[in-house]
């Protein structure tokens, strides 16, 4: 065999051939970056490639004094020999899967990916290959989501009624990805959509490149006096969840968007109304339709349930393993790191 | 089905309370009879015994899921719940059913118990695919015996009273004792004519509040009427139309487990109901553990019976001559009561005495005999205050001598060291704040060495997470706690530090949502600002 076009290093993951990272964790000399969350995208590398949707993203996770060059889905460009294109990852705004070919072999990083329905990203693609590296953040069969439309009611009538009780709807989501995906999937006739700072940044940002999103009102910016907010629909990162700052809102009812909910216990402990199972992570079915599709004979999962998944495809008669990557710390996977299991 | 469920998700993900009565306001107001009865049936802590083994239904989901032995276990290591892991893991229902929860019940839940392995499974995986996961959820923990709402049967009463228009005493009333429910009773519960009894219904227990503080408080001390505090079950005995119950606390009618109450009961007037403790009686008052080796047997041996034999320390008349007391001053009460003592003049009735004193002080002192006297301390109840519903604050007030006691659930535990190193020992306690249990102490010791056993058994099985050596457990167990001292605390989250907190006793009897909650807790603050009355 010949020699593998990526290995793990210390610093992330590594293409010997080539010379580049993908994703490092430590300063690199040339880092392909799959998407703008902290725990792929980190300041301090030389140089960086992205996709282009994810540009305005990337600047402002990186610094505006950041190498950064885009190259659009689809485009190859070569580096001492080996052939990277990027291809869409329907994780966030610019998410991509990068694909790497060097003497007729094929590998696939996937970074971040979700197939479910996302109005404010260009849905996966899948990516032929024979090695995969994919993530694994849900990797168990019990996380199977609803589908967007489900999730997008239920969440529009739990704001309807707390409309009709004359309150504020409160809903934690990650600021990057997640909260925009909501602003653009609700049913924002039901009333006016309110911001944290964090999540308005971001949310300027995507409008930036182009994606259609309704109106928002950062919190900050409008008169509290009068309680605008009432009956409206209030998007704030996890971390305002319980805060001072969430104080205001009362009488309020308080959500949490994330695959985590999924499961009784965590949606208990989060002490809020409301949970939401929505993820731009792949779920079960997800992960092994895309392992399918790929049609790769060896797989690499990472982060998450890396093992349980890696073990499930070996019984299923493909050539699978573990790759220990220090990917998520960022919203989802972070939150699992702080349930203890992580 | 589809409509419980969603009750049942609402009621299970809102921390507050006055959410929760909404929401099954709203569930009874459009729900039909016949459901809305199971509703309240379940809703109050009622449910059907186990149906299925989970042992069965693991299986048979393995095999409709195609998930492998191995792959079932990690998701049940991650959700920590059977039921849970099983909804979550079969596949999406093909149509989802519409069948009222009654249908459900009647002709799916109930004849599941009669039935062999093979239709079971058969009604089980029918059941399922026509169920989403929410609904799955609580179908399987109907099926196995372990359902259980977040909500008190107190918030349940409120809510019926929204919808009624009732007085929250009415319906308690009515939910007390055996019902079946079916859509007869449900309208009987919600009948605005309110001269209903059924023969064997006692009435809602009137609580006692913790005195917060001393006693000079609560103000003249001739207002007061002052007894020991027993360490027993409360219960009251309900004779009527030549009938016979003895009720516990639990709503548990125990008439048959103790013959000698069954015997003194027989001889009461017609149209008597009488309020006290069961105690454990021999020449003077037995240890609580003695009466723990009666409490679950449903039949005495002639032995236990001369071992351990009962007696009903009554100490309040609620009922006479089929009239309701409730409303006559405690006083009244009491004369009539003593009458019906000495009427009946049964060695199983003893009339609990009221303490002479003429003023706080000397009962303060009196108040020190009760280590000797196997009490718990003393009751303190106002001469004119009628008979109230539940915990109503003011006119009856408990007086410990453990300063301070709460009934907190267990939350999570890790390994001991020394001689029970490898045993769950060491405890973390919580207590409800809003929905949610929040630590409030930790305690190592107090458990005898079964119960430490026990407790392990119950750790190894019921782990929800583990950080290190530190395994979260699912919120099930209630102990009774003793401490010292309580001030506040910015470092603890629950805004309380306690001072040697330890176990007093495993609280079998209770239903993690009965423990106590951070607010109840909080009032003892009041109360340990004022030095110690108690001299130990
Ligand atoms: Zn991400
Ligand atoms: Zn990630």
């Amino acid at each position: 065999m010949s020699e593998p076009l990526i290995t793990l290093t210390g610093d992330g993951l590594y293409c010997p051939q080539g010379a580049f990272h993908i994703d490092p964790w430590n300063a690199a000399q040339y880092a392909v970056v799959t998407h703008a969350h902290s725990d792929h995208a980190r300041a301090g590398s030389t140089q960086y490639l992205g996709a282009t949707p994810g540009l305005p993203l990337l600047q402002s996770r990186l610094g505006t004094d950041a190498n950064i060059r885009v190259i659009p889905y689809g485009e190859v460009l070569e580096r001492n020999g080996v052939r990277i294109s990027l291809h869409p990852a329907g994780h966030v705004l610019g998410s991509a899967q990068v694909r790497l070919e060097c003497r007729g072999e094929v590998w696939v990083v996937t970074g971040d990916y979700k197939l479910a329905v996302d109005p404010t990203c260009s849905p996966f693609e899948p990516v032929r290959c024979h090695t995969l590296i994919t993530e694994s953040t849900f990797g168990l069969p019990i996380y199977r989501w609803d589908s967007n439309s489900d999730l997008m009611s239920r969440i529009n009538s739990w704001w309807q009624t707390n409309k009709a009780a004359g309150k504020t709807s409160v809903i934690y989501a990650y600021s990057l990805g997640k909260a925009q995906r909501l602003m653009a999937s609700v049913d924002s006739s039901v009333g006016s959509i309110f911001t944290h700072g964090a999540v308005e940044n971001v949310t300027r940002a995507y409008r930036q490149s182009g994606v259609a999103l309704p109106p928002t009102y950062p919190v900050n910016e409008v008169a509290p006096r009068t309680k605008p907010w009432v009956g409206g629909l209030v998007i704030a990162p996890p971390s305002a969840a319980s805060s001072p700052w969430a104080k205001k809102f009362e009488p309020a009812s308080d959500a949490v968007a994330s695959g985590w909910m999924q499961v009784r216990g965590t949606r208990r402990r989060k002490a809020v109304d409301r949970g939401f199972a929505v993820s731009d992570h792949a779920d079960w079915p997800g992960l092994l339709t895309v392992i399918k599709e790929s049609g790769a004979s060896r797989v690499l999962a990472t982060h998450g349930f890396a093992q349980v998944l890696a073990r499930y495809l070996r019984e299923q008669g493909l050539d699978a393993g573990v790759i220990a990557t220090r990917y998520g710390d960022e919203e989802e996977g972070a939150e699992l790191a702080a349930e203890g299991e992580g | 089905m589809k409509a419980f469920a969603d009750l049942y998700a609402d009621l299970d993900e809102t921390t507050s309370s006055s959410a929760k009565v909404l929401a099954m306001a709203n569930y009874f107001k459009v729900t039909p009879p016949a459901d809305a009865a199971w509703a309240v049936y379940f809703l109050s802590g009622r449910k059907p015994k186990q149906a299925v083994p989970s042992k069965r239904l693991r299986l048979w989901a393995r095999e409709l899921a195609g998930v492998d032995e191995w792959l079932f276990d990690e998701c049940y290591e991650h959700v920590g719940d059977i039921a849970e892991t099983i909804a979550l893991l079969l596949p999406p229902a093909a149509k989802e059913s519409d069948q009222p929860l009654a249908d459900w019940v009647q002709n799916r839940l109930l004849p599941l118990r009669v039935m062999e392995e093979g239709l079971q499974k058969v009604a089980v995986t029918s059941a399922w695919l026509a169920l989403n996961t929410r609904q799955r959820f609580v179908w399987n923990k109907l099926i196995t015996g372990e359902f259980r709402v977040g909500v008190s049967q107190l918030l349940v009463v409120r809510a019926l009273s929204q919808v009624t228009g009732l007085s929250t005493d009415v319906i308690s009333h009515r939910l007390m004792g055996n019902w079946e429910p079916t859509p007869l009773f449900y309208s009987e519960l919600m009948a605005p004519d309110t001269s209903d009894a059924d023969v064997s219904r006692p009435y809602p227990f009137f609580l006692a509040h913790p005195l917060e503080g001393e006693p000079i408080a609560l103000g003249p001390v001739e207002e007061w009427q002052a007894e020991w505090k027993w360490d027993g079950i409360r219960a009251q005995i309900v004779r009527r139309r030549g009938e016979s119950f003895v009720w516990t606390r639990g709503e548990e009618l125990v008439t048959d487990r103790y013959p000698e109450l069954k015997r003194l009961a027989d001889r009461l007037p017609d149209g008597t109901v009488l309020d006290g403790e069961i105690l454990p009686w021999k020449e003077g008052v037995l240890p609580f553990g003695d009466l723990q080796k009666r409490i679950g047997r449903k039949t005495v041996s002639k032995k236990l019976l001369e071992e351990i034999p009962v007696v009903l320390m009554t100490y309040d008349l609620i009922e006479i001559a089929g009239a309701d007391l409730r409303e006559q001053p405690l006083s009244v009460r009491r004369r009539q009561l003593e009458a019906v003592v000495e009427q009946v003049a049964d060695s199983a009735l003893m009339l609990s005495p009221r303490l002479a004193f003429d003023s706080w002080d000397e009962l303060i002192i009196q108040r020190q005999s009760s280590r000797d006297r196997r009490v718990e301390g003393m009751m303190l109840k106002r001469q004119n205050a009628p008979y109230r519903v539940g915990r109503v604050r003011g006119d009856w007030w408990k007086w410990k001598i453990e300063p301070f006691t709460v009934d907190a659930v267990l939350t999570a535990a890790q390994p001991g060291h020394g001689k029970r190193s490898g045993l769950y020992t060491d405890y973390t306690f919580g207590v409800w704040d809003d929905g949610k249990l929040v630590t409030f102490a930790k305690a190592y010791s107090g458990l005898t060495d079964a119960e430490i056993q026990q407790a392990d058994t119950f750790v190894r099985a019921n782990t929800l997470e583990r950080f290190g050596p530190v395994r979260t457990v699912k919120p099930e167990l209630v102990f009774e706690l003793g401490f010292e001292g309580i001030q506040l605390s910015a470092r603890h989250k629950s805004g309380i530090a306690v001072r040697f907190p330890r176990i007093l006793r495993w609280r079998m009897d209770k239903p993690p949502e009965d423990a106590d909650t951070l607010e109840q807790v909080k009032s003892l603050l009041l109360a340990s600002k004022g030095d110690p009355i108690d001299v130990e």
